[in-house]
C-alpha cells in the first residue's frame, strides 16, 4: 500500500486546480484519472468561457486546461492517467485499476472530483447507432477531428446543447434543428442567438417520437408535446438525420463517495445523488472532499475555484497551513465564485422563470421561445442604442455573470459596474473607434459594431464570425437576421483577423440603411 | 474521407498520428495511429460495431468517452474492445461483434 497526503479522484478542471493548490502548500498529491489524457472535458471546450478576468474570461477552454496541465506540472503534481479508481472505503483507502493489476492506496485526505456523466432519454429507436450523446459529439469533432455526422438534430436547449450545436456548424455539420421539451430556452440567450441567427430552427416544447431506420439512424420524427409532455398528435414533423445528439443533462458521478459512506442527499438543483458537503467541499466524513460537478452540476470556472477552495481545505486539514492562512485565502475565492453564482441562470434560481431583467427591463419572451430576440423587442435593451457614425450594440439582454467587453474597450465605452451579472450599457459620453475589441472580446457573440451612415443609402455592421471558409472582401451573399432568415443583399467590406481576436474574425457587410437593426449574420451565396 | 475536419476554424489542422493500414471485418482500411478505433471507423463512414446478444440490435459510438460499453467490438481476436477509448495500432484486426463472438449469429 503506497500513502500520499493527498488523493486526488479526477484530473478534470476541479482536481487539477485542487492538486495546485495543495502542492503549493506542500502536500504530497496525487491524482487518479481513468483517461489517457488529463483534463477532463476541458479539451472539448472550443469556446471562449464567461466570467471575468479573474475566472480567465475570454480564453478558450482548452487553453484553460493547458495552462492548467502547466501550472499542475510546475508545482509538482503526479498525474497518473489509465487509473480508475474502483473503490473508497473506511480511513480513506482507495483502490485503483491500473492495467490489469488492483492497487492500494491511503491519502491522509482524498478530494473527490470525478465530475459528471450525461443523462439518456429513451424513445423508440434511441439505441441506434447515430445516437450519440452531446459530450460524445464534442469528443469526435474537437479531440478527434471527425464529424460527428452531417445532418444532425440537437435534442437538449441548455448551455451544453447550445454551444455543441454551433461546435457542430463550426467543424461544417448541419443541424437541422435543435429541440426542447420544455416550454423555453435553457441556456444563456447568447448560446441560443448565436445558433438561431445562422439558420437553425428551434422547437421548444417538442421532443422525439421515433429514431428512424434499420441499422442506423435515417432520420427523425419529433411532436409538440402540451403542459403534461404528452405528444399532441398531428403536430409531428420529420427531418432526414444520420445524427440525433442528446443534450439533456448531466448527472454527479457520486458513487465512490457514497461507497465510503458519506451522507448524501438527492437534490434535483445539483443534479441529482450528490454528498453533503459545506461550501469548501468538506464531507461528512472528515479529511474527504469534493470539488466540481460531483457536489453539484455547474460549470468548468466555478469547479476550478471549488477545486482550489478544497485543495486549500485539506490543506488546513491536514495541517500545512494554518487556520488563519486558510481563512485569508477562501476570502478572495469565496468572491470570485460568488461572482459567477449570481444572476438569472444561477444553482439557487434554478426553475424559476425571470420576468424582468436586474434592471428591470422585461425579458425577451422570443428568446425563450425561438431562440433569438425579436426585432421588435432588441431597442429595450441598455447595449443596444443608436447613434451616427460607428459605435457598438451589444445584444446581452440576460443577467449573466461576464463582463469582458467592459475592459475590452480602449475608450470605456461599454459600462457594467462592479455587479458582472449587470446588463452592459453604452456610456454615450465616449466616442467609439472601431477598433472591434469588444466584438472580439464577446464570450456570447453578442456584440456588433454598427455604423449607420458608413456611405449614402447604406450602413456597415461588423459581427463576430468564427467559420470557414472565411469569406473575402468584396464577397456577395445574403444578410441573415437573428432569426436566421434572410433580411436582405450583403457584400462583405472587410475580414480582419488578429491575435488579440483569438480566432475570432471580425467580418464587416454592407447593407441597405433600414436593416441596419436587423441584419446579423452573413452567408456567402453558394 | 469527407468524414474527416480538413481544418477547423478554431483548433486548426489538428495534429494526427502518421497514416497507419488496419482491418475492419476483413477489409482493409486506413486510419491515423493513436486516434481511438472508433474515431478511425467513424471517418471511414462505419456506423455499426456490434449486435446485441439478445435481440441482435446494432450498436455503435454512443458516448465515445468508454463509459457506455455501446461500441466494444473484437479486437486482435478479444471481445468487448471499448474501440472509442483503444487508439488504433497498425496492422490491428478490428471485427463487427455479435453477442461476443466475431461469427455472425447464423454460423454460431
Amino acid at each position: 500500500m503506497k500513502r500520499y497526503d493527498l488523493i486526488i479522484v479526477g484530473a478534470g478542471p476541479s482536481g487539477l486546480s485542487a492538486a495546485i493548490e495543495a502542492a503549493k502548500r506542500g502536500l504530497k498529491v496525487v491524482v487518479f484519472d481513468e483517461n489517457e489524457k488529463p483534463g477532463g472535458q476541458l479539451f472539448k471546450q472550443i469556446h471562449k468561457f464567461f466570467g471575468s478576468k479573474e475566472h480567465k474570461a475570454k480564453i478558450r477552454g482548452f487553453k484553460i486546461g493547458e495552462d492548467l496541465l502547466k501550472e499542475a506540472d510546475s508545482v509538482g503534481v503526479e498525474v497518473v492517467l489509465n487509473a480508475t479508481v474502483c473503490g473508497m472505503y473506511q480511513d480513506r483507502e482507495v483502490t485503483v485499476r491500473i492495467g490489469d493489476g488492483i492497487h492500494h492506496y491511503k491519502g491522509d485526505a482524498i478530494i473527490i472530483a470525478t465530475g459528471a456523466a450525461e443523462n439518456m432519454v429513451t424513445f423508440p429507436g434511441w439505441t441506434l447507432p447515430g445516437v450519440i450523446g452531446a459530450g460524445a459529439a464534442q469528443t469526435m469533432m474537437n479531440l478527434h477531428g471527425v464529424k460527428p455526422g452531417s445532418k444532425i438534430l440537437m435534442l437538449g436547449s441548455g448551455n451544453v446543447g447550445l454551444v455543441v450545436s454551433f461546435q457542430l456548424l463550426q467543424c461544417g455539420c448541419e443541424v437541422v434543428a435543435l429541440v426542447d421539451a420544455a416550454p423555453r430556452v435553457g441556456g444563456y440567450g447568447v448560446h441560443a442567438a448565436k445558433v438561431a441567427r445562422t439558420g437553425v430552427p428551434f422547437y421548444l416544447s417538442h421532443t422525439i417520437v421515433e429514431a428512424e431506420g434499420e441499422d442506423h439512424v435515417t432520420g427523425v420524427t419529433i411532436a409538440e408535446v402540451d403542459s403534461s409532455f404528452k405528444f399532441i398528435p398531428g403536430t409531428e414533423k420529420h427531418f432526414d438525420v444520420d445524427t440525433i445528439c442528446l443534450a439533456v443533462g448531466l448527472s454527479p458521478m457520486s458513487q465512490l463517495l457514497k461507497m465510503a459512506g458519506c451522507k448524501m442527499e438527492d437534490n434535483p438543483k445539483r443534479g441529482g445523488q450528490v454528498p453533503i458537503c459545506d461550501e469548501y467541499g468538506r464531507t461528512s466524513i472528515p479529511g474527504v472532499f469534493v470539488a466540481g460537478d460531483v457536489s453539484g452540476i455547474e460549470e468548468a470556472s466555478s469547479a476550478m475555484i471549488e477545486g482550489r477552495m478544497a485543495g486549500i481545505a485539506a490543506a488546513e486539514y491536514l495541517g500545512f497551513i494554518e487556520k488563519e492562512e486558510l481563512d485569508t485565502n477562501l476570502e478572495e475565492l469565496d468572491s470570485a465564485l460568488d461572482g459567477l453564482r449570481q444572476g438569472m441562470f444561477a444553482p439557487k434560481n434554478r426553475g424559476k422563470i425571470p420576468e424582468k431583467t436586474d434592471e428591470g427591463i422585461d425579458i425577451s419572451m422570443s428568446l425563450l421561445k425561438k431562440g433569438y430576440v425579436g426585432d421588435d423587442e432588441i431597442e429595450r435593451f441598455p447595449g443596444v442604442t443608436r447613434k451616427a457614425g460607428i459605435h457598438p450594440v451589444i445584444e446581452c439582454t440576460q443577467n449573466i455573470p461576464c463582463n469582458p467587453c467592459q475592459d475590452s474597450c480602449p475608450k470605456k465605452c461599454i459600462k457594467i459596474g462592479p455587479n458582472i451579472t449587470a446588463l452592459p450599457a453604452i456610456n454615450e459620453d465616449n466616442k467609439c473607434i472601431g477598433c472591434g475589441m469588444c466584438v472580439a472580446s464577446c464570450s456570447g457573440q453578442a456584440i456588433f459594431l454598427v455604423d449607420e451612415t458608413y456611405e449614402e443609402g447604406y450602413a456597415s455592421i461588423t459581427l463576430p464570425y468564427e467559420f470557414l471558409p472565411l469569406p473575402v472582401a468584396g464577397q456577395k451573399g445574403i444578410a441573415l437576421g437573428r432569426d436566421g432568415k434572410k433580411v436582405c443583399e450583403a457584400e462583405v467590406i472587410s475580414v480582419k483577423s488578429a491575435p488579440a481576436f483569438d480566432k475570432t474574425h471580425l467580418l464587416t457587410m454592407k447593407v441597405p440603411s433600414e436593416y441596419v437593426m436587423k441584419a446579423r449574420f452573413f452567408k456567402a451565396e453558394v | 474521407m469527407a468524414m474527416r475536419i480538413e481544418e477547423h476554424p478554431i483548433l486548426g489542422v489538428q495534429e494526427k498520428g502518421r497514416l497507419v493500414k488496419f482491418t475492419f471485418d476483413g477489409k482493409e482500411y486506413e486510419g491515423h495511429e493513436g486516434e481511438p478505433i472508433a474515431a478511425a471507423l467513424k471517418a471511414s463512414g462505419v456506423m455499426i460495431h456490434r449486435y446485441t446478444k439478445k435481440e441482435h440490435r446494432p450498436r455503435g459510438i454512443f458516448c465515445a468517452i468508454g463509459r457506455c460499453t455501446d461500441c466494444v467490438m473484437i479486437v486482435n481476436g478479444k471481445p468487448n474492445v471499448r474501440t472509442c477509448v483503444t487508439p488504433l495500432e497498425e496492422g490491428m484486426e478490428v471485427k463487427t461483434q455479435y453477442g461476443v463472438s466475431d461469427k455472425p449469429f447464423d454460423q454460431q
